[in-house]
C-alpha cells in the first residue's frame, strides 16, 4: 500500500518546509529510518526520516521549493504499484494543479455556453439592456476635468497638467491637496550623460530571511521601543579576563563576562526579564539568555538556559558550542527557544554603537558595542582608558525609563567591579 | 475690562448716550415703569424722567411712526420692540418710512433711529414668536442692521447705532441678555458699524456666523479643533454694510468656507454672503461654499423638533468636513 510523505512539523512556529536536498530520486529503495530529505524550517535545516520503507515512486516538489505543512512531498509504496489515487488528490502537486486549471476552465466554457443562452433568449430585453447602458457609456467619454477653482489655479502655477493629477474630491474633482502632493512621474535629467546598466539580481528569500523579516518586522512595528545608552570603564573587566584566562582552561571572551553580568544583573532586575503577552505581563522565573550570532546566511539565537547559575568557563563552553553549531545550521529548535533577554555584540565588527531590535517574546535587547581606547579624566588628569557602549532597547509595555535605567546602572556595576557579579 | 451681562452693556451704551445728548430718548412697551421687559433700561427713568424714557401702548406702529417723526424733526429716538417678531407690525414705519425719507426728500430731511430688540427664536415660543429678520430688514436700501454677540459688540455698536444720521436696526436675543462678558471701560468706546471681527483664527476654514449663532459655531470650532481642523471664525457683528473685505481676506487663505445663518435659506445673510465670496473669491475657493440655516419651515413648537429645526455644532461641523473633503 502506497502512502505519502506529508511536510512534518519539525518546530513550534513553522508554517512550510522547503527541500533543501533530496537525498533519494524516484525508485530509489528506503529502510525505515532512512534520511530522504533535508528541510529548512524557519530555524535551522531539519532532516526527515521514513518509518516505513519501500520504493520511492514520486517526488512532487523539486530542491528548493516550499511545502505547506501536511503537504505531500513524495509517495512511497511497493515498486509498480497504482499510484493516481493518491496523485489525483494531491492539490499541491503540479499534476494538482493542471487539473484544478482545467476543471476552472471547463466550468467558465460552460458558463460562457450559459450567458450564450441568456442573450439571445428574449431579443426585446436586450435591446432594453443595450438603450439602458448608452448614457453609462457617455459619461465614461466625458473628458472634462473636474477641478476646484484653487486647483486650478494652483495647478497653472505650478505648470501641472490637470490631466495628469487624480482627483480626490465627489466625482474625482481635484482639489487643492491634490495639487500640493501631485508628483510628477521621474523627470528625465537635464544632462544626457548614459550609463551602461548592470544587471540586478533577484534572490530567492530563504526560510531564514522569511523568518527574520516576519519576526523582526513584527517586533518593530508592535512593541514601542525606546533606548538608554551608557559608556562603561572596561577596564577592571579587561584585567579580570587576563587573570581569568591565566588558570581558565576553557578560553573566556568579552562576550561571556557580557553575558554573565547581564544574567546577574537580570536575576535583580526581574522587570527587564520579563514578555509582555497581551493580557498579561510575565516576569520569567529562569534567567535565560539569548546570544545573537551572525552566520552566513543570517542570524541566529541560541539560548544560554539558567544563565544566571552558570559560571563563566560553563558559559564560554557552552556558547562556543552553540555558536558552532549555528554556523553549522545543526542547531536544534529547542536550543533557540525560550529566551528571556538577548545580547547583539557588534564590537567585534568595531561598531562604537548601535540600536538592536528587541527579539520577540523578549521586553529587552542589549546592544553591545566595541572596546573603545578613549581619554579618561582620572583624578583630574587626562589618561588614557578603556570604554565600551552598550544600548539598551526595551518594550515601554513592559519596561519604563526609570527600570530599563536601573538595569543598566547594575551591569555597569558589574562590569566596572566584576568582583560583584560573584554577590 | 469690566464683566458685563449683555443687558448692562446695552444699558451702559443707551444710558451714556443720553447723559451724552439730550436729543436721544427711549421709548416702547413696559421701557419705563416696569423697567423694561428684558431689564434693559432698569434705572434709566429714574435718571432721565418720563420726558425721555416712554412707556408706549401696544401699538407698534404707532409709535414706530412718532418715532420717525421726531427723527426727522432732529430728536435722536430709540424704539424698543419686546421681539422684533411683533415689529412686523410696525413694517410699514421701518420699511417705508424711515428708510426712504432721506432718499425720497432728496436729502432734506433724515431719520436717525434706533430700533431695537431681541430677535429670531428664543426656545419654544411657537411660529409667529421665533422668526430671524435680520435678513429681511437688510434686504431694503436706507437699514443697517446689526446684530451683535457679545457684549463688548453689543455696547460699542449700540453706541455707534444711536449716533448714526441714519436708521438702524439692531438685534438682540432673549438667550443672550444674561449672557456674560468682559466689555471695555476705554470712555466713550465706539465700534464702528460695517466692521466684523475675526475672534478665532485658523487657516483650515472661515466659518461665518453673527448673533446667537455665533456661540453655536464657537463651540463647533472648538470641537474640530481637536479632530486638527483649524477654524477661522468671523463674527460680521454687523449684517449690513456686510463686511465682506474681511470675509474675502480669510477665504484667500483658507479656501474654504461655511456660512451659519440662523434664518431661513431663501435670500437669507448666508445666500448674500455666499454669492459674494464666489465672485470676489472664485480663483480662491477649494469647494464650493457651503450654508448652514434653519430649513424652509416655520419654526415647531414640539421641543424635538425645534432642536432639529434650529442650527447645531454638529451640523456646523459636517458643513466644515464637506468643504474639507473629509467626508
Amino acid at each position: 500500500m502506497a502512502e505519502k510523505i506529508e511536510m512534518p512539523k519539525l518546530s513550534d512556529t513553522m508554517e512550510e518546509g522547503v527541500i533543501a536536498k533530496w537525498n533519494v530520486k524516484e525508485g530509489d529503495k528506503v529502510n525505515s529510518g532512512d534520511v530522504i530529505a533535508e528541510v529548512e524550517t524557519d530555524k535551522a535545516t531539519m532532516e526527515v526520516e521514513v518509518f516505513d520503507g519501500g520504493t520511492v515512486l514520486k517526488i512532487l516538489v523539486s530542491e528548493g521549493d516550499a511545502v505547506p505543512l501536511g503537504g505531500t512531498m513524495a509517495i512511497i509504496g511497493e515498486e509498480g504499484e497504482d499510484i493516481s489515487d493518491l496523485l489525483d488528490g494531491e492539490e499541491s502537486s503540479a499534476a494538482g494543479k493542471e487539473k484544478a486549471e482545467e476543471k476552472e476552465k471547463k466550468s467558465t466554457d460552460k458558463s460562457e455556453e450559459e450567458a450564450k443562452k441568456e442573450d439571445t433568449f428574449d431579443p426585446i430585453l436586450e435591446d432594453v439592456n443595450e438603450k439602458e447602458s448608452e448614457p453609462e457609456a457617455d459619461t465614461s467619454d466625458d473628458e472634462r476635468i473636474k477641478a476646484s477653482p484653487l486647483a486650478k489655479k494652483m495647478a497653472k502655477e505650478k505648470g501641472v497638467d490637470l490631466k495628469s493629477v487624480k482627483g480626490s474630491g465627489p466625482e474625482g474633482r481635484i482639489v487643492k491637496r491634490d495639487i500640493e502632493n501631485y508628483e510628477p512621474e521621474a523627470k528625465k535629467p537635464a544632462a544626457a550623460v548614459s550609463f551602461d546598466s548592470e544587471e540586478s539580481e533577484d534572490i530567492k528569500i530563504s526560510q531564514m530571511r522569511k523568518t527574520i523579516a516576519r519576526r523582526l518586522s513584527e517586533s518593530k512595528f508592535t512593541n514601542p521601543h525606546f533606548y538608554e545608552t551608557i559608556d562603561i570603564d572596561m577596564e577592571p573587566a579587561i584585567k579580570a579576563r587576563t587573570d581569568l584566562n591565566e588558570v581558565s582552561d576553557v578560553k573566556i571572551s568579552f562576550n561571556d563576562i557580557v553575558v554573565k553580568a547581564c544574567a546577574a544583573a537580570l536575576r535583580r532586575h526581574p522587570a527587564v526579564n520579563s514578555s509582555w503577552l497581551d493580557d498579561v505581563i510575565r516576569k520569567h522565573g529562569d534567567v535565560h539568555v539569548a546570544v545573537a550570532v551572525a552566520i552566513d546566511e543570517g542570524l541566529m539565537t541560541p539560548v544560554i538556559r539558567h544563565a544566571d547559575k552558570k559560571n563563566l568557563r560553563q558559559i564560554s563552553a557552552e556558547t562556543r558550542e552553540l555558536a558552532g553549531l549555528a554556523r553549522d545550521r545543526k542547531l536544534q529548535p529547542e536550543q533557540m527557544e525560550e529566551s528571556t533577554f538577548t545580547i547583539s555584540n557588534l564590537g567585534m565588527f568595531g561598531i562604537e554603537e548601535f540600536t538592536a531590535i528587541i527579539n520577540p517574546p523578549n521586553a529587552c535587547i542589549l546592544a553591545v558595542g566595541a572596546i573603545r581606547d578613549v581619554p579618561v579624566v582620572k583624578n583630574g588628569e587626562v589618561v588614557p582608558g578603556k570604554k565600551m557602549k552598550v544600548t539598551l532597547s526595551s518594550d515601554h509595555r513592559v519596561v519604563d525609563g526609570a527600570k530599563a535605567a536601573d538595569f543598566l546602572n547594575t551591569l555597569r556595576q558589574m562590569l566596572e567591579n566584576p568582583l560583584t557579579m560573584l554577590l | 475690562m469690566a464683566v458685563l451681562q449683555f443687558r448692562e452693556a446695552l444699558r451702559d451704551a443707551i444710558d451714556e448716550e443720553m447723559a451724552r445728548d439730550e436729543m436721544v430718548f427711549i421709548m416702547g412697551e413696559e421701557v419705563a415703569e416696569y423697567n423694561g421687559a428684558y431689564k434693559v433700561t432698569e434705572g434709566l427713568l429714574d435718571k432721565y424722567g418720563f420726558k425721555r424714557v416712554i412707556d408706549t401702548p401696544i401699538s407698534e406702529l404707532g409709535f414706530s411712526g412718532i418715532g420717525v417723526g421726531a427723527a426727522m424733526k432732529g430728536l435722536r429716538p430709540i424704539v424698543e420692540f419686546m421681539t422684533f417678531n411683533f415689529a412686523v407690525l410696525a413694517a410699514d414705519q421701518i420699511i417705508n418710512h424711515a428708510s426712504k425719507v432721506r432718499y425720497m426728500l432728496g436729502g432734506q430731511a433724515s431719520v436717525p433711529i434706533v430700533f431695537r430688540g431681541p430677535n429670531a427664536s428664543a426656545g419654544q415660543l411657537g411660529a409667529t414668536h421665533s422668526v430671524a429678520y435680520d435678513s429681511m430688514y437688510a434686504h431694503f436700501p436706507g437699514l443697517s442692521v446689526i446684530y451683535p454677540s457679545e457684549p463688548d459688540d453689543a455696547k460699542g455698536l449700540l453706541k455707534s447705532a444711536i449716533r448714526s444720521e441714519d436708521p438702524v436696526l439692531f438685534m438682540e436675543s432673549e438667550q443672550m441678555y444674561g449672557l456674560k462678558g468682559e466689555v471695555s471701560e476705554e470712555d466713550d468706546y465706539i465700534i464702528p458699524i460695517g466692521k466684523g471681527k475675526i475672534k478665532r483664527e485658523g487657516d483650515d476654514v472661515t466659518i461665518i456666523a453673527s448673533g446667537k449663532m455665533y456661540h453655536v459655531v464657537k463651540q463647533a470650532a472648538e470641537q474640530l479643533a481637536k479632530d486638527g481642523v483649524e477654524a477661522e471664525v468671523i463674527d460680521p457683528r454687523t449684517i449690513k454694510p456686510f463686511d465682506i473685505e474681511m470675509v474675502i481676506e480669510s477665504v484667500k487663505k483658507t479656501n474654504r468656507c461655511v456660512i451659519v445663518d440662523e434664518a431661513h435659506p431663501f435670500g437669507g445673510v448666508a445666500a448674500e454672503a455666499g454669492f459674494l465670496i464666489q465672485r470676489e473669491a472664485f480663483d480662491y475657493l477649494d469647494a464650493p461654499v457651503q450654508r448652514v440655516t434653519l430649513p424652509d419651515v416655520c419654526a415647531p413648537f414640539a421641543k424635538n423638533l425645534f432642536d432639529i429645526w434650529l442650527p447645531d455644532a454638529k451640523q456646523v461641523i459636517d458643513a466644515v468636513n464637506t468643504v474639507t473633503y473629509r467626508n
